[in-house]
């Protein structure tokens, strides 16, 4: 895809996705991370919490499924994570039914010094049943039309 | 429980990983969905100009998360976190993750922290990651 290409998809939303928040999928991923909070996978020591459930991690929000973009064509090779920001409205717990939507916001084209470059930013909402807004995220990613070796 | 009351220049409790591993880097594949292969496959980062597999920046920007749920505890809430990925991280890498406070105020009950944080190969070494926090502790 072409900058024009991604141009034409500005602000264009996926159908928000629905996400159960599984507590294995929560342990998993605080596992891989290696961060050791009960929180995470001790059930009677959430309970007792003020969440009263297994809490996630802040980038758990990651793993969830956002849908797809109609006309989106993402290359699978010569993209880098840039960026990426998050603003947290409410916690996201262990068997949250959750909604989740993104779509592309912004898109640049900047020469460097590896060549062409496109800057992608992708703006990620989740929201809970009730219809609020429990996070955003903004994610930019570099593309290399021309591919070439990544640095 | 009293809060800790921040003052700017105040650093976070720093955060220090054991080494990022292959097998780690095929855990959070796996955790968080993202199958890259220059994250897992020796040979595919080889011929992608890597030199050998690199870390997702996800994964390091969940150690800083980790330092700041660890230096938040359970009273307190993360409002905003953010990060640019600077430099790549690899298997055998040892990462700090530490932060400093720019900005306290207080609202309704809470002190609420902006805070610059990174996360780095040694001290002095240079930045992997490296970006801007908010949170909230209660003052009671």
């Amino acid at each position: 895809m072409e900058l024009a290409d991604f141009e034409r998809l500005l602000g264009v939303w996926s159908k928000p996705v629905q996400n159960e928040v599984e507590k294995g999928a929560i342990r998993k991923f605080a596992d891989a991370i290696g961060d050791p909070n009960p929180l995470y996978r001790d059930e009677e020591r959430a309970a007792k919490s003020r969440f009263g459930r297994l809490v996630a991690p802040p980038t758990f929000s990651r793993t969830f499924d956002y849908g797809v973009i109609p006309g989106l064509e993402m290359p699978t090779e010569g993209l880098i994570h840039g960026e990426m920001a998050y603003t947290y409205h409410k916690p996201i717990l262990a068997g949250d039914v959750l909604y989740a939507s993104f779509a592309l916001t912004d898109v640049k084209e900047r020469a460097g010094k590896l060549g062409r470059m496109i800057l992608l930013v992708f703006t990620y909402k989740v929201e809970n049943e009730a219809g609020d807004l429990v996070q955003e995220a903004k994610s930019t990613v570099i593309y290399r039309p021309e591919g070439g070796r990544a640095q | 429980m009293s809060a800790k009351r921040y003052q700017p220049g105040d650093h976070l409790t720093p955060l220090t990983k054991p080494p990022v591993t292959k097998i780690q880097l095929v855990k959070y594949s796996g955790a968080s969905g993202d199958f890259n292969p220059i994250h897992t496959v020796e040979e595919f980062a080889k011929e992608a100009g890597l030199g050998g597999v690199i870390a997702h920046g996800m994964l390091t920007m969940g150690f800083v998360a980790q330092m700041l749920t660890d230096e938040i505890g359970e009273a307190g809430d993360l409002l905003s976190f953010g990060v640019r990925f600077v430099d790549m991280v690899r298997p055998g890498d040892i990462i700090t993750c530490d932060g400093v406070v720019q900005e306290v105020k207080e609202e309704e009950g809470y002190q609420v922290v902006t805070c610059d944080v990174w996360a780095q190969k040694s001290p002095g070494d240079v930045r992997v990651v490296q970006g801007t926090a908010t949170f909230r502790i209660p003052l009671a």
